[in-house]
């Protein structure tokens, strides 16, 4: 990796009442990542991002932003600029003393200023709401506005909190869209907080999974959805099986287990573990089948279909297995007949191939 | 609810109910009535003032070539100018720190700070005028070129306004998005041109309001005038008592139909100011 220009070095945050908010956090961001910050509300994410820009300060730990320490840098001397979750658009100004704004407080001429502005919001395009105030727009306009003052400072990070959740579903397709496009056009790194996952695997090139203050794991999109590094991760991105199992023995690259309702199975891994560990697998990778399939090596169980739910393009297939947990199945609707073609209270067969399923450990 | 009330029976459904109505137009008529009567007669041409004779606008005429009523007039504007300037930047400084600090005692200092609105007023002028007696400021002030002499009226209309502006700003301080001071920080402001370009705007509607109030109120101020002022330094509801008291002339009536409409048009622009709008969030 070339040098970071951000690196988050043993982070942490305790505000007063002994709350933590953010626990021990190590995260390097290249030049020109679209790098995401993703978690459940409250767990420390936005508290995070805000140290980064400034606007809190942690209580121990190092935030290096471009090979420098910033914890003696005010906000408004950061080489970093905030698009915040509420816009934060100034109601007093128009749209085009907004994106000013930034420039004119650092004393830019103004004429470079005049310039820049419009370029700014051409880049969002803009350009015919210059005159406007902000309380004759729609959210999303305002959204573009922040990220216009934000941009026109030409940040070497740009931090963007929550910048999709309060749109609605269309406009978050297109801004989603245009927030990749506009990290390409831009070159400058972004900084997102989300917790919508999907959000975070569409945009992203690396994600930074948190949970109560603490990183899960850090990798990229395909790499958390296929290779989750605990169960926490394995549940937050996308839908999975779990499977809780008890671990019989240990070998230095496989572990043979006896995972409820399916019996003694083994794994090829090489993570260490404890008693316990859980299989793991996305439920695109089951198949369903009315007689048992008879491929060599498959991990297979009979189980009742319980639940049967008809999403157009798939059907999510429940199926109840004995002594295990109930299992989700999505198969494909390929054909134009029948569906999925399997009724609530059939006997079926669910198998997949050991190496679809993972073996988390923790 | 048990039972289904018919349309127009509830407690706040008035505008139903006949007595209601009544009473409402009798309120109007007792409140109103008094000043519309002022108003009216400041156009009469009867000298005495009490029986209508016809129309006239030399009421006005006459008050305006009435130096000492001018002179009263002139004294208070510019009492209720300074007043208010002084009460408004003391009031915004108060309801900027009670906003945005906290600090020990502060449930405590907000009570006292309200004083003066609920203080007797005669209190308060007996307590001023003491103030200024035991001080000796009394004397030294009414010896004072004009308008020093009216350093003592001014310094209790300041004390009396700035809590009215006070409560109005900080009310309109609570809709403060703070986001908004972050994005100014954030995009390279120091915390003085975030306080000069984003919240002095966004308090401005409160700030005019209260300053308005205060002009407002200090203007047609008498109980703590009258206590504090010497005896030349007479300002206009003092004048007007002092002419009363030999008799209502229709000048009078003109000019204090004057006074009201200043007021009138400072407060419905207060309120309007007030009034909850758009320009309120980020």
């Amino acid at each position: 990796m070339t040098d970071p220009i951000v690196s988050i070095r043993g982070v942490s945050k305790k505000f007063p009442g002994g709350v933590i908010a953010v626990d021990d956090v190590n995260i390097d961001i290249a030049p020109n990542e679209f790098f995401a910050l993703l978690g459940p509300s409250g767990c420390g994410k936005t508290t995070l991002l805000r140290m980064i820009s400034g606007l809190e300060t942690p209580t121990d730990g190092q935030i290096i932003i471009g090979g420098q320490d910033m914890a003696l840098t005010p906000p408004n001397k950061r080489p970093t600029n905030m698009v915040f979750q509420s816009y934060a658009v100034f109601p007093h100004m128009t749209v085009e003393d907004n994106v000013a704004y930034g420039l004119r407080v650092t004393g830019v001429p103004e004429d470079e200023t005049k310039r820049r502005t419009a370029e700014a919001l051409e880049m969002v395009k803009l350009s015919h709401l210059a005159k406007r105030k902000p309380d004759q727009m729609s959210g999303g306009q305002r959204q573009r506005v922040a990220l216009a003052r934000a941009l026109v400072k030409r940040p070497k990070v740009l931090l963007l909190d929550e910048p999709l959740s309060a749109l609605d579903a269309k406009l978050r397709d297109d801004m989603r869209m245009e927030l990749t496009r506009l990290q390409e056009t831009v070159g400058i790194t972004f900084i997102i907080v989300t917790h919508d996952q999907d959000e975070a695997l569409s945009m992203a090139s690396r994600i930074a999974v948190i949970d109560k203050g603490a990183v899960q794991q850090i990798a990229t999109p395909s790499e958390l959805y296929e290779q989750p590094a605990t169960r926490f991760v394995a549940d937050f991105i996308g839908k999975v099986n779990l499977i809780d199992a008890k671990v019989l023995s240990k070998k230095a690259k496989a572990i043979t287990c006896e995972a409820k309702g399916l019996g003694k199975l083994t794994f090829d891994t090489e993570k260490a573990c404890g008693d316990t560990v859980a299989v793991a697998v996305r439920p695109e990778k089951l198949k369903i089948s009315k007689a048992e399939p008879k491929a060599a090596g498959l991990i297979k169980v009979q189980g009742n279909v319980r639940d049967v739910a008809y999403y157009g393009d798939t059907s999510h297939i429940v199926v109840s297995i004995k002594g295990g947990p109930d299992l989700q199945v999505n198969v494909q609707n390929d054909s134009r007949t029948g569906g999925s073609g399997v009724e609530r209270g059939q006997a079926i067969w669910v198998s997949w191939m050991p190496d679809d399923s993972l073996v988390l450990t923790e | 609810m048990a039972e289904q009330m018919k349309p127009g029976s509830g407690p706040l459904d008035y505008g139903n109910r006949l007595w209601l109505k009544v009473l409402f137009g009798v309120i109007f008529f007792m409140l109103y009535v008094p000043i519309i009567t002022l108003v009216a007669f400041s156009f009469n041409t009867d000298r005495r003032g009490i029986v209508w004779r016809g129309f006239t606008f030399d009421n006005y005429v006459k008050a305006w070539n009435n130096s000492s009523l001018i002179e009263a007039m002139i004294n208070s504007l510019m009492i209720a100018f300074i007043a208010t300037l002084i009460a408004t930047v003391l009031g915004a400084m108060v309801a900027l720190m009670l906003w945005r600090f906290r600090f020990p005692f502060k449930g405590a200092y907000e009570a006292f700070m309200g004083l003066p609105i609920v203080i007797p007023e005669i209190c308060m002028g007996v307590a001023l005028l003491l103030f200024f007696n035991e001080t000796g400021m009394m004397t030294a002030v009414v010896a004072m070129p004009w308008p020093l002499n009216l350093s003592n009226i001014i310094i209790a209309h300041v004390a009396f306004c700035f809590p009215f502006v006070a409560i109005v700003v900080r009310s309109r301080l609570v809709g403060f998005n703070r986001q908004l001071e972050e994005a100014s920080k954030d995009l390279g402001a120091s915390e003085w041109q975030t306080f000069w370009k984003v919240i002095v705007p966004f308090m401005m509607p409160g700030l005019v309001a209260g300053a308005l109030l205060a002009f407002t109120l200090s203007l047609d101020d008498f109980v703590i005038t009258f206590f504090t002022s010497g005896p030349e330094t007479v300002t206009f509801p003092v004048k007007v008592y002092s002419l009363v008291r030999r008799g209502v002339s229709p000048e009078i009536n003109a000019a204090s139909t004057v006074l009201i409409v200043i007021t009138v048009v400072a407060t419905v622009l207060a309120m309007k100011l007030q009034a909850p709008q758009k320009s309120g969030k980020g």
